[in-house]
């Protein structure tokens, strides 16, 4: 369509020169940068993609779902409207990617040959003159492709197009060529027969490790994610990373943090190239020994904490920090492990159960209203009677965060059974308005 | 109640056999005579693994199991890690009892298995002070593993037991290699002259400590430095049964 064609159809249309290489450019930046947040092999897929080998990378960002997610918030962020789909080939994942009708979609594996056959042709990442030829044959989906004969096709329109379908199937490997920034620091080993035992895979990941933080000490750094390469016989990548929550060269942290990952690996009919690199490095100043004139300081668990993080994941290993809320389940937030040591507590005027249920359950009481505590409930199918009581503590919504919390209440009580348990329960609503709540009572905790 | 000579002797002899690269046993007391005198270190050693687990409904909900917990590991110095199942750990409760949020770090793994595998990277870590897990099944291998981790890095472990169902609790029965193992059940707690509830009251039961015997007591709940106490009455009548000798009370 002409310029002038498209400026009479849209008023206001802004019209810009196409840049290809510009755009080229900028997608290698931003393959560079998922590579450095998100997983060891990523590359540009031009015209307007990113293909990610997410296996073994999500752990750190809290699986799949979660790492999708992010990601397509932060781009969302810098202006990028974005699609993703994680699926069991790179053919698959740039289809759904781009032809499904859910932005965001994660297959189970297996399932990929499946779900892609509904897509059109055009998502196999056809030529145009072979797109044109079998549009005119009648083809229209990738399933009326794969349910023909592929002698004929091949005959017609050469070896690419049962390629592409295999590839897109999963069928065929198609290896990634990893981005790799130019300033990336990394050492490189090659062997010049395969290997394949964990236990020579480990010793010269401890050997690539002394190479990388040799290099990291010539320039003051610190390592705080670790990309470890495996190039297979087969033309395979496999790929380990870790990270750290604080910049790091000891070479025995890394080493280990390494090779607890190592069983992970599919060394397949060898590896012949084992390259290490630190996509993300911090500075890092050599330090001053302790010394034993001053009082040893509070012991440093931050290579724990990598340990662990790298075990179970960044997001499971947290510290619990108060936040400003009456609402106890809201008076609990989780910070980063690393995060800075506040001081604070919550306030400490009434006792507070060791126990709280992540939903309120449901009781039956008997009770007088509106201030007294229940003289006797029935949770989980066992009545137990009041022995002692103390509350209310009375919890008032919280309108700015919802506008239905407006007037609601809660009414907290500690009580004791005959046996010495002692239970939270609280009431919803302050016992005479019932528009304050539905004066039904639920048990919220147990104390010690 | 005094061992004659030739036991103490003989304990002694046990004690430097199991210690040996050790050259110290660390002790962090409970600071009330009536546990301490029972413990044979005459507290709970540090660098050993100890299990604890809660009494009747306590087998599976572990409140006061926990509360217990916090109050030893809020009395040692260091860092603290809790290796957790179900998050259902309320902070505020911990720090009544001593353990503030800044000295604690949770691992929420995913399964019995990583819980183990976090609660022994923990131990094996120098400079830890406790470092506590919530798991339901111990063996006699994972437990001596968890010792010998303790014993490395001279770290408190603690073991709290806590089962899906009261029908798998029968499971404390079965032998671990931790060093002392605690039932604490809820007690009703301390009367108070006006209606309400008073300080928390546990019976706290030693059911197993290596070279000491078992013993049980009545106890009032951790403070807010996670010490314990005994309650009045019994405090009064074990100082007149100690010492013999007849008090007048006002």
């Amino acid at each position: 369509m002409p310029a002038t064609k498209a400026q009479a159809l849209v008023p206001g249309l802004v019209i810009k020169e196409a840049d290809p290489a510009g755009d080229a450019d900028a997608l290698e930046r931003l393959a560079v940068w998922a590579l450095q947040r998100y997983a060891p092999i990523v590359a540009a897929d031009p015209p307007d993609g990113i293909v990610i080998d997410a296996t073994g990378a999500a752990h750190l960002k809290g699986g799949e779902s979660a790492m999708l997610a992010g990601m397509i918030d932060r781009l969302v962020g810098s202006g990028i409207v974005a699609r993703a789909a994680i699926a069991d080939s790179w053919g698959a994942a740039h289809a759904l990617a781009r032809y499904s009708n859910q932005p965001l979609m994660i297959v189970p594996p297996g399932t990929s040959a499946d779900r892609i056959m509904p897509l059109p042709m055009v998502a196999l990442r056809l030529g145009p003159e072979t797109l044109d030829g079998l549009r005119r044959l009648g083809f229209e989906t990738i399933a009326d492709l794969a349910s023909k004969p592929r002698a004929p096709l091949t005959l017609r329109f050469g070896p690419e197009l049962g390629r592409l379908l295999d590839r897109a199937m999963g069928a065929l490997d198609e290896p990634i060529d990893p981005v790799a920034p130019p300033d990336l620091i990394t050492v490189r080993q090659g062997f010049a027969e395969p290997i394949g035992a964990p236990e020579t895979l480990a010793r010269y990941t401890n050997k690539l490790v002394i190479a990388l933080c040799a290099k990291l000490e010539e320039q003051g750094l610190g390592a705080k994610r670790l990309d470890l390469l495996f190039h297979r016989v087969d033309n395979r990548i496999e790929a380990i990373r870790v990270g750290t929550a604080l910049p790091v060269r000891d070479v025995k942290r890394l080493t280990r943090l390494l090779c607890d990952k190592i069983e992970k690996i599919d060394p397949g009919f060898g590896v012949e190239i084992m390259t290490l690199s630190a996509p993300v490095v911090e500075p890092l100043g050599a330090k001053q020994s302790i010394s034993s004139l001053i009082d040893a300081p509070e012991a440093d668990i931050t290579a724990l904490i990598d340990t662990l993080s790298n075990r179970v994941g960044e997001h499971r290993l947290y510290r619990f920090a108060p936040l400003q809320s009456d609402v106890p389940e809201r008076s609990v937030g989780k910070v980063a492990p690393t995060a800075p040591q506040t001081g604070e507590g919550w306030p400490d005027h009434w006792p507070r159960p060791s126990r709280l249920f992540p939903h309120p359950e449901r009781i039956e009481t008997v009770a007088l209203l509106p201030d007294n505590p229940p003289v006797s409930f029935t949770w989980r199918g066992i009545r137990r009677r009041v022995k002692r009581a103390d509350g209310p503590e009375r919890v008032f919504g919280e309108w700015w965060k919802r506008d239905a919390e407006l007037i609601a209440v809660r009414d907290y009580f500690q009580v004791e059974d005959e046996a010495g348990e002692r239970f939270w329960v609280f009431r919803q609503g302050d016992g005479v308005d019932a528009t304050t709540g539905s004066h039904d009572w639920f048990i919220h905790g147990i104390f010690g | 109640m005094r061992s004659p000579p030739a036991i103490d002797a003989l304990r002694e002899k046990v004690r430097k056999l199991e210690t040996a690269e050790r050259r110290t046993i660390d002790v962090l007391p409970f600071g009330v005579g009536a546990i301490d005198a029972k413990l044979p270190t005459h507290g709970l050693s540090l660098g050993a693994l100890h299990e604890i687990a809660g009494g009747g409904n306590g087998a599976v909900d572990g409140a006061a199991a926990a509360l217990f917990t916090a109050g030893i590991a809020a009395r040692t110095r260091g860092p603290v890690l809790w290796c957790l199942v179900r998050p259902d750990l309320f902070a505020p409760a911990l720090e009544q009892a001593g353990l503030g949020p800044d000295r604690v770090t949770y691992v929420e793994a995913g399964d019995e298995k990583s819980v183990l595998a976090c609660f022994e990277d923990g131990l094996r870590h120098n400079g830890m002070g406790a470092v506590i897990a919530e798991v339901a099944r111990l063996s006699m291998t994972a437990s001596r593993r968890l010792q010998l981790a303790a014993e490395s890095s001279g770290a408190m472990g603690l073991c709290i037991r806590r089962w899906r169902r009261q029908s798998e609790a029968s499971d404390f029965g079965q032998p671990t290699a931790a060093v002392t193992r605690w039932r604490v059940s809820a007690l009703p707690s301390a009367p108070l002259p006006v209606p309400g509830v008073g300080r928390a009251r546990w019976f706290v039961e030693l059911i197993r400590c290596r070279a000491g015997e078992s013993a049980e007591f009545e106890l009032e709940a951790c403070d807010a430095q996670g010490r314990l106490a005994v309650p009045p009455h019994l405090a009064y009548g074990q100082a007149q049964a100690g010492d013999g000798s007849y008090r007048a009370t006002a």
